[in-house]
């Protein structure tokens, strides 16, 4: 019985892994695709869809503005929240874990909802360039990522190093950098790049905040899946598939992946 | 991505001997940047909420809840997160349970293969299940060349692809902090269960499923949570047969320019998410939560 058991759940296992990776294996399918339309099986393998990218303006555009954006709120976030998560780890202000809270919490909200309240508030406070509303909302999206790997990182962090690099003549921020940061230097890595690609893959926030003219990937490609779904579409979605994999695997050589996933 | 919300590393602070430090200021930037970036719109629009052109005013929520359609869309996306987080954990409470158990090398490659699909965009997931779902798509080539339809059927824009979507995206929501519960697990505990007579129900009945309950409330809050307010796998999949809260406040803001429908719609969402929050921590730490 409790063989069979065992025998049953790993079928399950089996099952949930080829469902997930379904969609995943039929974009890339298609992006290979000889036709136009999405037929299954296709009819024949090509990479014309790959070569079509080049003229896709609007798409290549739409890549670059994400990758500022993911690249630069993760940036500031990490320097904003590394500071703050410091703090906090020493008991230097009051109410620690209610800060921590805090600055966790946009994870916590709807998406749409925090969306919507950036949207009033640009309006509100005259902001009116899209690319800097778009980028503090980013900033606020990252933030949890990066104070809760930071925050655990530092919680097995020995401080009395930082006041020994003091004791041998080094100023405050200087034995931060030199002693705290390459010893955190993991959560940096993998809290980094969730936020990242938190904030490359954010539709319900950005869709509130972006213009005719500034749209992020994901708003781009899913006007265009709804306007005119063609395989260029698929190669695009290919591509950054297998971009994710090879930034798994570069932080899976820096830090480990079970390490990862597990903060 | 948000695996471990409520277990957030938190540090031994001495509040009580606390007293003014310099260095305390390295906090400020960042505290002063999530009050004004976060902290002040969130309470602004739950501010706008209560006010239209005149002042303050309930109009927004009277519109809302005293409207049977307004509350259906409520309903359906109650009903929508329901239905998800259930599938979510009947499927995922034995694949988990089968990630925990396996040992070495293939836990490693099995834990990646269940995590990888996370990191996928979920407009290119979406994109992916639309052509799956289409007359010519796989989902039909499956269900007719394995004899259980004659002719393909239009699936997209009906329940069936709604619920199969929401669960394919969400999914790894509910095995990974399953997983992480289970594999915490002492494996003798079912052996001494066991030999004391119980039979493998009475021992998963008793045993296992109070053990890992924490895993359980982790999991469903997280999915509920994120189903509920769910806005591309939906549109996309059903569009607008089966309207939920999310499409509403895009649309209120997006086409239609209701900032007081959007706004209390908003409010609403936020308060069925903070129950939720507030109600798993109680059930964490409740102390019949766990052992019973």
């Amino acid at each position: 019985m409790a063989l069979f058991g065992s025998l049953f759940c790993r079928i399950v296992l089996g099952l949930v892994i080829a469902f997930l990776f379904m969609p995943i294996l039929i974009v890339l399918t298609v992006s290979f695709s000889s036709s136009a339309v999405f037929a299954f099986p296709p009819p024949g393998f090509s990479l014309r869809w790959y070569a079509s990218l080049g003229n896709a303006d609007s798409m290549l555009q739409a890549v670059w503005l994400s990758s500022q954006i993911a690249a630069l709120s993760t940036a500031i976030s990490l320097v904003l929240g590394t500071l703050c998560a410091i703090a906090i780890t020493r008991g230097m202000i009051p109410g620690a874990k209610a800060v921590a809270t805090f600055m966790a919490s946009p994870l916590m909200l709807p998406g749409l909802v925090l969306g919507i309240a950036f949207l009033q508030a640009a309006r509100d406070f005259g902001l009116r360039d899209t690319y800097t509303t778009l980028l503090i909302a980013h900033v606020v999206i990252t933030m949890p990522f990066i104070m809760r790997t930071v925050l655990a990182s530092l919680s097995l962090f020995d401080f009395a190093m930082v006041d020994a690099a003091r004791m041998l003549g080094r100023s405050y921020p200087a034995a931060l950098w030199t002693v705290l940061v390459p010893n955190i230097l993991p959560g940096f890595v993998s809290g980094g790049l969730f936020a990242f690609i938190a904030s490359f893959d954010n539709y319900p926030v950005s869709i509130f905040l972006v213009d005719v003219r500034t749209k992020t990937l994901p708003i781009q490609l899913l006007n265009q899946v709804e306007m005119s779904p063609d395989p260029t579409v698929a190669a695009i979605s290919a591509l950054l598939i297998l971009g994710t994999i090879v930034a798994l695997i570069v932080c899976d050589r820096l830090v480990g992946l079970k390490r990862m996933a597990s903060i | 991505m948000t695996l471990a919300r409520d277990n957030l590393t938190m540090p031994a602070a001495p509040v009580s001997r606390w007293q003014f430090d310099a260095k305390a200021l390295i906090a400020a930037p960042g505290l002063v940047f999530m009050a004004l970036a976060f902290a002040v719109p969130v309470l602004m629009l739950v501010g706008d909420s209560f006010v239209d052109s005149e002042g303050l005013s309930l109009a927004g929520y009277r519109k809302v809840l005293g409207d049977p359609y307004y509350i259906g869309i409520i309903g359906n996306s109650l009903q929508l997160a329901c239905i998800t987080t259930a599938v979510c954990l009947a499927i995922g409470y034995p694949a988990a349970w089968a990630l925990a158990r396996i040992r070495g090398v293939w836990q490693v490659i099995l834990f990646a293969l269940i995590f990888l699909p996370l990191t996928v965009s979920i407009v290119v997931k979406t994109f992916g299940l639309t052509i799956m779902m289409r007359r010519d798509g796989i989902i039909n080539f499956l269900l007719v060349n394995l004899g259980f339809i004659e002719r393909p059927m239009r699936l997209v824009f009906t329940e069936f692809s709604l619920y199969f979507g929401m669960v394919n995206v969400f999914l790894p929501f509910m095995i990974l902090p399953l997983y992480s519960v289970m594999r915490m697990l002492d494996p003798r505990l079912l052996d001494a269960s066991a030999s004391l007579g119980a039979g493998p129900l009475h021992t998963f009945l008793r045993v296992t499923l109070p053990l890992t309950m924490p895993g359980v409330i982790a999991g469903g809050t997280l999915v509920f949570s994120i189903s509920v307010a769910a806005y591309v796998t939906p549109g996309l999949l059903v569009g607008d047969r089966f309207m939920t809260m999310s499409q509403v406040m895009a649309k209120a803001y997006l086409n239609i320019r209701d900032f007081q429908l959007g706004a209390s719609m908003a409010v609403i969402m936020l308060v069925i998410s903070a129950a939720l929050i507030l109600a798993s921590s109680y059930l964490v730490r409740a102390p019949g939560g766990e052992k019973r």
